[in-house]
């Protein structure tokens, strides 16, 4: 009758009801890249020549970098001759009505409880949706009500046709295609993403979002994400992710750029739920994305709230350039392993304006065989006069199998600098369930509630209606078959 | 009300328990007493149905079930309530949250209504008042932060709010200065009543002068070995546990 920590495990049991696969046919290239691929896919997109050259020249860098080795994963090398760069499906969508698009299609979002039709949305939650699939977008809605509005929400790959001039102003800028391994891969091949641009003054009418899944085989996704928001804008941006339950582990490589100007506020969320693998660690995605925002005039903010669930792997680490004075940078982040999964997450602070205030909570879950690293960097520049940064980060263990690890990193060059930081590492423990219990309570309602209070300081950032998703995905995942 | 025969129980191996017998009748009072290491919190334990405990022998009937073989959610929703020896901290749960899915769970098992906010806000308020807690431990996380004398004042305030059947407090005195103790018991005896039994585990003789039990029993290696009035605690205080040692002994 003796219970150990590991009994807490058949509690983590998940399933995974993003797992199915959407039967619809598609064009996808053979496996393998090289200029020729890079060359196709710029073709396929009608692209101006200077953006080819820009993915040549991305390309040129990856082929001199090598994968990154620090991060505290694990995982076999990949191949990534192994993977096709691109995969839509065969039926070019008319952009501008959903009664050309598969049936298919909408039945796959519709499933996922994605609303990609304006008609059958409920009045005052309107959320607008670009919906990509695979290396395309295959729907995007309210983007009418958005213009008359002067919002600009797009797939990138229209805005690449309709506003050529945004993209090539702000394109690489936060992060150049030489940033990294991945980075510099995505630069090569990225397929599709959404561009947002709010003019001055405006605030968004509505929450923007983008749904990203994965659905054919041996399929790498590398979407392409870049939010510009002028002086005195607010958009409050949100990113969800799924894909079916497969044996071999599929790639996922993103780039987001944010380009917050002066007095603009980003409020970037994103629920990611990619397959996380079986229980034995086959299958699931490894996603190895790079995201950075830039405070470019005095007085911008950038939010990044992020609850990561899903993923066999995760890298990845929003970050906040604080270039302006007065600027602010903020980090809340949830991240989950259990069975086999493993995360290596956090965020870099870079603080150069005068007066630049960052905040970074960071929430660690480890369940299962899980491993969850957090890593943060704060820098703080020597012209940065009075920055402020404070960091939280709390672990929480279950069962004993499991590992939570923290690596903050600081770099102060300038002596007026306030850089705090705390940690903490907590067990739910036999006690905090007995009690909870004793008071009546199921053993899978008291986890769910003890786990809920862990992530508060992260959900309330969260908009509401995505602040209950991430409540439910983490009853989902933590829900048990205990009798 | 309960009824206990012959308990045998033990951890890791090790006996603790060693044939309690024991009849609490409803309405009743009980304290059970005794030295550090006598089975006291064991005994409390293994009734709210800790399961690090190992039951090997004997029975527990409450209300005419076997107590033994409900979980501890089903024990606590059937009206069995444990005042724990050291409340735990759940950060980020607020007391309010925890104490209206802890209603609502043993009001949904017994088939009543649950409780909508605003008749539970009602309810938390005028219980708080009970023990005199201020209404901001309501909004603050479950225990945390609390000191020693909230946090027993806190399971009071779940007891009153829950009114149990059988209420068994763990060495709630434990921690206490005497105006908390004070405190602690009059809430104690506000719930006191002719339908619920109680059952006072505590080392020392001080709380029964302010909670005055019907019963006192003392506990040494796994056993009861006296049961008596509430005199029987006096005499205990009097010539210490060392008095215990011998009796056993003998």
């Amino acid at each position: 009758m003796t219970t150990t920590e590991s009994d807490l495990v058949p509690l983590l049991k998940r399933d995974y009801k993003e797992g199915f696969i959407t039967d619809i046919d598609s064009e996808t290239l053979p496996p393998g890249l090289d200029e020729d691929v890079i060359r196709t896919i710029s073709a396929k997109k009608n692209e101006p020549e200077w953006m080819l050259e820009w993915r040549l020249e991305g390309y040129k860098r990856w082929l001199e970098m090598a994968p990154p080795e620090w991060a505290h994963l694990h995982h076999p090398p990949v191949d990534f001759q192994d993977i096709s760069y691109f995969s839509a499906p065969k039926q070019k969508p008319l952009l501008d009505s959903l009664d050309e698009v598969d049936p298919k299609l909408l039945e796959t979002y519709e499933k996922l409880g994605i609303p990609i039709d304006e008609q059958k949305m409920l009045a005052g939650v309107k959320v607008a949706v670009d919906a990509v699939f695979d290396s395309v977008s295959v729907a995007t809605t309210f983007k009418e009500t958005l213009l008359e509005a002067g919002v600009i929400f797009c797939p990138i790959s229209e805005a690449l046709q309709e506003y050529p001039e945004l993209i090539k102003q702000y394109l690489g800028t936060v992060v150049p295609p030489s940033d990294n391994y991945y980075a510099a891969l995505n630069s090569a091949v990225f397929s599709d993403g959404s561009f947002v641009f709010i003019p001055k003054g405006v605030r968004c009418p509505m929450e923007l979002s983008t749904y990203f899944r994965i659905n054919e085989m041996n399929t790498g996704q590398f979407e392409r994400t870049l939010i510009v928001a002028e002086d005195d804008s607010y958009v409050s941006y949100l990113e969800g992710c799924t894909a079916p339950m497969r044996d071999e582990n599929q790639l996922h490589a993103a780039v987001v750029e944010l380009v917050a100007m002066k007095g603009a506020e980003i409020k970037y969320s994103t629920v990611q739920n990619w397959y996380p693998g079986d229980e034995d660690g086959k299958g699931g995605i490894y996603n190895f994305v790079t995201k950075r925002g830039a405070c470019r005039g005095q007085g911008a903010k950038i939010s990044w709230t992020q609850v990561e669930t899903g993923s066999a792997i995760t890298w990845k680490y929003p970050s906040v350039l604080l270039e302006g004075d007065d600027t602010v940078g903020e980090f809340y982040s949830v991240a989950l392993t259990n069975n086999y999964q493993q995360a290596d997450t956090g965020t870099k602070m870079v603080h150069i304006g005068k007066n630049s205030k960052s905040t970074i909570i960071s929430k660690g879950i480890s369940a299962g065989k899980g491993q969850n690293a957090y890593r943060g960097l704060v820098k703080i520049l020597k012209g940065a006069e009075n920055a402020r940064n404070y960091s939280q980060c709390d672990s929480l263990l279950m069962g004993d199998k499991c590992g939570a690890h923290t690596f903050p990193y600081m770099e102060v060059k300038n002596p007026s600098a306030i850089v705090e930081h705390e940690a903490t590492t907590s067990r739910i423990g036999e006690d905090q369930l007995f009690y909870c219990r004793q008071r009546g309570m199921s053993e899978e309602d008291a986890v769910s509630m003890i786990v809920n209070g862990f992530c508060k300081e992260v959900f309330k950032e969260l908009p509401m209606e995505f602040a209950v998703e991430a409540q439910k995905l983490l009853g989902i995942s933590l829900e048990g078959s205990v009798g | 009300m309960l009824s206990i025969k012959n308990l045998h129980a033990s951890i890791d191996g090790k006996r603790i328990l060693n044939g309690i017998n024991l009849e609490v009748g409803t309405g009743e009072v009980h304290a059970i007493m005794g030295p550090n290491g006598s089975g006291k919190s064991t005994l409390a334990s293994v009734l709210a149905g800790r399961d690090n405990y190992e039951v090997t022998e004997g029975n527990v009937i409450y209300k005419d079930q076997d107590l033994l073989e409900m979980e501890p959610e089903i024990r606590a929703r059937e009206g069995v309530f444990l005042a724990f020896q050291y409340p735990v901290e759940i950060p980020g749960v607020t007391n309010m949250y925890l104490l209206k899915a802890a209603i609502n769970a043993v009001k949904k098992h017994q088939g009543q209504d649950e409780l909508d906010a605003r008749e539970f806000l009602k309810l938390i308020k005028e219980k708080a008042a009970m023990v005199e807690m201020k209404q901001e431990f309501l909004y603050r996380s479950v225990n945390e932060g609390f000191s020693g004398g909230e946090k027993k004042r806190n399971e009071i305030l779940q007891m009153a709010l829950l009114e149990p059947y059988l209420s068994i407090l763990d060495e709630t005195d434990s921690g206490l200065d005497i105006d908390a103790l004070k405190i602690v018991a009059k809430g104690v005896n506000l719930i006191r009543s002719e339908q619920r039994s109680m059952v006072l585990v505590t080392h020392y003789q001080r709380l029964l002068d302010y909670i005055v039990p019907d019963y006192v029993h003392v506990l040494a290696g796994g056993k009861i070995i006296r049961s008596g009035g509430k005199e029987l605690a006096l005499e205990l205080e009097e010539k210490g546990y060392g008095w215990i040692d011998e009796l056993a002994a003998a």
